[in-house]
């Protein structure tokens, strides 16, 4: 908290920042009262990106539904591919088999080192250390290889389908991810010695920005934000969900709760998620990549010239799509943001009725007046860094 | 997240307090659902989250359906958590719609705001509020939040008809000059 002395200036200005800014992390706008450099009240308005995705859904079937949910959250597409498959894989009780499970997990994973990066290389470049921005890149290009090798596309990759995944890793995909898990601890100790010893990057993040745990969880706070401030909540610790309980890996927490810890939390959340990769690539179960369900899952390509069945199975799937009967499921996941939950209502038909997704940056931002008030403006540009919101996910 | 038993309990100390809150139980797809009456649902989420034993103390989400044609009409979602227990309990208030029900055509269903109990319930009931038109009262600054101030109309219910606006382009200038 900043003290003003009586000589300076008292008069509070109001002051628009947004929605198009860079440091507003994508079309953010932030009503700022300002006494002097002193944040006094702030909100965040929002919704101007909002393409009005959970409208979009109920208008088509099922299948159709995956590329319009991974475009919410532009950064974290396979976790809501994820949040959305496994939703009406609850509803329609479709258990899916053992490989598909490790290979989301490998992807969610690497999702999440790469959603992370880009948070670093973003964060650095708002706080001075322009550099950053170029190395995460490089790490997320290697990234974005990998998910281009097996999937066919860099972003939107449309790879998990209802029932497991639409296509097993390619050769050569193996020896790739090994590269790139045997680098990635080396890469984040670089990252680690390019800030950990910066005066001004400890002097920017150091006890700025605290909110106490209490208030975080009355927020609805979630993801590396909570750990940050000392709560060890991780959904996939605390659910048993795809293959997370077969892994040995830990969840990092911080003390203070301060942008410091914030960072120190992303950055060995990139270490276990590797870990967790390898350890998912070193068990990769054999067997097949979905589930062997032919009213929802597509036949395999080899077998429509010669099986009448798979056939019009594959015709009914692809222009009616299968149907659900009635019920509503709530899933819940750990993205790299925190709890992405998936709500989907099924009415009998082909199409769902309802898809609503609890996005971990809209409800995180609820915590972004209490973790600037009394600080100053550029301080603010830090918190929001640190925050991490990504507004397709806010606007939806 | 209790097991049938565990919700009747449940559903028998809140009737205790509260006679006539609870109007359903259930369970579906491994998930306890408690269906509440709308006037009642306030101090029904009060003693989830309060009474020792219980202790939902965190609001996962909170949102919104439309189960057109079905009356009552819309459903609030909250998906209620305990982290010590990790235990997730759904209460759903079930709304009906007062337009449908001979009043105006313009009256609007309305529910206790929960941002008293839960902060975090203050954007996404804006949201509700936004998509559904349904009015939480009590709510500090309940606004639109994703459209614009001006938008009329509540986007997401059933009945509220997926359209575009005519774009221009060079094919179509002359229609659309």
């Amino acid at each position: 908290m900043a003290e003003l002395t009586a000589d300076r200036t008292t008069e509070v200005m109001t002051v628009n920042i947004g929605p198009h800014h860079p440091a507003t992390h994508g079309v953010l706008r932030l009503v700022v009262d300002l006494e002097g450099e002193v944040v006094r009240d702030l909100e965040p308005v929002i919704g101007y990106v909002h393409t009005g995705i959970e409208k979009s859904c109920e208008n088509h079937p099922y299948w159709k539904v995956i590329p319009f949910v991974e475009r919410m959250d532009y950064l974290s597409y396979f976790f809501q591919m994820e949040a959305y498959c496994g939703a009406v894989e609850r509803l329609i009780e479709l258990e899916i088999p053992p490989r598909a499970k490790y290979l989301r997990t490998i992807f969610l994973e690497l999702n999440r080192i790469h959603s992370h990066l880009v948070w670093l290389g973003t964060t650095g470049l708002d706080l001075g250390a322009i550099s950053m921005l170029w190395y995460c890149f490089r790490e997320r290009d290697k990234i974005l290889d990998l998910f281009e090798m097996a999937a066919g596309q860099r972003m939107h990759t449309r790879y998990f389908q209802v029932g497991g995944v639409i296509e097993d890793i390619p050769l050569g995909f193996e020896k790739k991810l090994r590269e790139f898990i045997a680098d990635m601890p080396v890469r984040v100790a670089q990252y680690e010695a390019l800030l950990d010893r910066n005066e001004i990057f400890l002097s920017r993040t150091k006890n700025v920005g605290i909110v106490s745990r209490e208030r975080l969880l009355e927020l609805g706070v979630t993801g590396p934000l909570l750990r940050a401030a000392g709560e060890p909540w991780d959904l996939r610790k605390a659910f048993d969900y795809l293959s997370y309980s077969d892994f040995d890996f830990k969840i990092p927490v911080g003390t203070v709760g301060d942008n410091y810890d914030r960072y120190r939390v992303r950055l060995a959340e990139m270490v276990e998620s590797t870990r967790i990769v390898e350890q998912a690539l070193d068990g990769l179960p054999e067997g097949p990549h979905i589930a062997d369900d032919r009213k929802y899952v597509l036949p395999p390509r080899s077998e429509l010239p010669v099986s009448m069945e798979a056939l019009i199975h594959h015709f009914k799937l692809v222009t009616e799509g299968y149907r659900v009967g009635p019920g509503e499921v709530y899933y819940a996941i750990e993205s790299p943001r925190g709890e992405l939950g998936c709500f989907v209502l099924a009415d009998g038909s082909s199409k769902p009725a309802r898809v609503h997704f609890r996005d971990p940056s809209f409800v995180n931002l609820q915590a972004f007046r209490d973790m600037s008030v009394g600080s100053y403006i550029a301080d603010m540009i830090a918190s929001l860094g640190m925050l991490d919101p990504i507004l397709g996910g806010v606007d939806r | 997240m209790p097991d049938a038993p565990g919700l009747e309990l449940i559903r028998g100390e809140i009737e205790q307090d509260h006679p006539g809150a609870v109007l359903d139980t259930g369970f579906a797809q491994e998930r306890a659902v408690l269906v509440v009456d709308s006037a009642q649902v306030l101090p029904v989420l009060r003693w989830l989250r309060d009474s020792p034993g219980h202790e939902y103390r965190f609001l996962s989400s909170l949102h919104a359906a439309d189960y057109l044609p079905a009356s009552p009409r819309f459903a609030i979602h909250y998906e209620l958590l305990n982290r010590d227990r990790v235990e997730r309990l759904r209460v759903k208030a079930l709304l009906a719609d007062p337009s449908s029900a001979g009043g105006a055509t313009e009256a609007l269903p309305e529910v206790d705001s929960c941002v008293e109990l839960f902060p975090t319930a203050d954007f996404q009931e804006r949201e509700v509020f936004d998509f559904f038109g349904i009015v939480f009262r009590g709510h500090p600054d309940l606004t639109r939040i994703l459209l614009p101030e001006d938008y009329v109309g509540w986007p997401q219910r059933r009945d509220f008809p997926v359209g575009g606006e005519p774009v221009t382009f060079t094919h179509s200038e002359r229609r659309y000059g």
